[in-house]
């Protein structure tokens, strides 16, 4: 009898931490894939719209921790001065929510290309180098030119392709509707007329 | 802790955006999008993995946010848009997306991925995000208020009600998935 029960002891154990050891396996497996179904991960990305929505009444926007991070360099530039500029009583420059976010971004993104190891320091993506060339130096100015465009198009229409293009669109805004088909329309012309039209 | 006292609280809301930030950037990541190829992929329309995630996420967060809403424990953030605010900063943003190849939440991605060439675009998106915020006294009494919008949502400018659009929107996505699948898109 006392060996009946300790053999259905052994067993319970034996099959608990095979279950464990499965679990934690696929587990594993799942966060070393290189990529997850596109259609999965957005799924994510709207459950994280809810969370952001409920515990923070927040919408999910990237482009506000990049006018914080400006206007605190102006900040510290200026002695403060510029924290008196309209945009910044506006838009109060800060360590706050979404600041936060966009270092998450980057921890985040290290973390998964960490995991599926496929981080790697790159200046020049294949792409651009096989259209345009393999200079560094040109690659990075490039970038930097649309950065700048980038950075002055989303606070002038308030918001980017995560503010707007996402958190806005889904709350059927329309603001964020026109501004999302701008981001395309602008974006595959500049596109195609730097690379040429390839659709079909 | 009530909801309120959590979104009251600096501290906690830091923690917050951080953790919230990291499963962005983490699912970013793993849907490919941090990626330079994908995203002109996706402007040279021969890659359309930005509009899968885009509206997938629209989709499922889209449902969410309108039963929450329902329910009152969540509000929206909708903001009233213009010709020369939405559709001119929306064009400049569109260029300089197909320079960059990266947008500002995928920027930030692609810089912890290694990418050089995003981290020169983050840079330079916070510059463009200052120069905004220098030329804002200028164009908000000169084009920012141009040509106002009619309404602040769809469902307005429709004048039908929000669940009605929601059910149309949903459809519309599902049936684009479908159509991409059809053509192998």
């Amino acid at each position: 009898m006392a060996e009946g029960a300790g053999t259905y002891v052994r067993v319970k154990g034996y099959i608990l931490r095979e279950c464990i050891v499965a679990c934690r396996d696929s587990m594993i497996e799942w966060f070393t894939m290189v990529t997850w179904s596109p259609y999965l991960a957005g799924a994510g990305i709207g459950v994280l719209i809810w969370t952001a929505f409920l515990l923070s009444d927040h919408p999910l926007g990237c482009s506000t921790g990049f006018s914080s991070t400006a206007g605190m360099v102006e900040a510290g530039l200026s002695g403060g001065k510029a924290r008196e500029m309209p945009y910044y009583q506006k838009f109060i420059p800060g360590i706050n929510w979404s600041w936060m976010l966009i270092i998450g971004v980057v921890m985040g993104a290290f973390l998964s290309s960490y995991l599926s190891g496929t981080f790697a320091v790159v200046a020049v993506p294949s792409f651009f180098a096989a259209a345009v060339g393999p200079d560094a130096g040109f690659r990075l100015t490039v970038a930097l030119i649309g950065g700048i465009l980038v950075g002055l198009g989303a606070r002038w229409a308030g918001g980017c392709t995560s503010g707007h293009g996402i958190s806005g669109t889904l709350q059927l805004a329309l603001s964020s509707w026109v501004a999302a088909a701008c981001f395309f329309v602008g974006g595959i012309l500049v596109a195609g007329l730097l690379f040429g039209f390839r659709f079909p | 802790m009530s909801i309120d006292t959590l979104r009251k609280n600096n501290k906690a809301q830091l923690l917050l955006g951080l953790l919230t930030g990291i499963a962005f950037g983490f699912l970013l990541q793993k849907s490919g999008v941090t990626n330079y190829n994908v995203i002109i992929g996706q402007l040279l329309l021969t890659d359309f993995t930005v509009i899968k995630v885009m509206l997938s996420a629209v989709l499922v967060g889209m449902i969410g946010i309108y039963v929450m809403k329902s329910a009152g424990v969540v509000r929206l953030h909708c903001r009233m848009g213009s010709v020369g605010a939405t559709v001119i900063g929306g064009l400049i943003f569109g260029a300089g997306f197909a320079l960059l190849g990266y947008c500002p939440g995928t920027a930030a991605g692609a810089v912890g991925t290694g990418a050089l060439d995003a981290l020169s675009g983050v840079v330079g998106i916070a510059i463009g995000a200052g120069i905004f915020a220098r030329l804002y006294p200028v164009l908000a009494s000169t084009i920012l208020n141009r040509g106002a919008f009619p309404a602040e949502t769809v469902p307005e400018l429709l004048g039908i009600r929000p669940v009605v659009v929601v059910a149309g929107v949903a459809v519309m996505i599902l049936f684009l998935f479908w159509g991409m699948q059809v053509f192998g898109l």
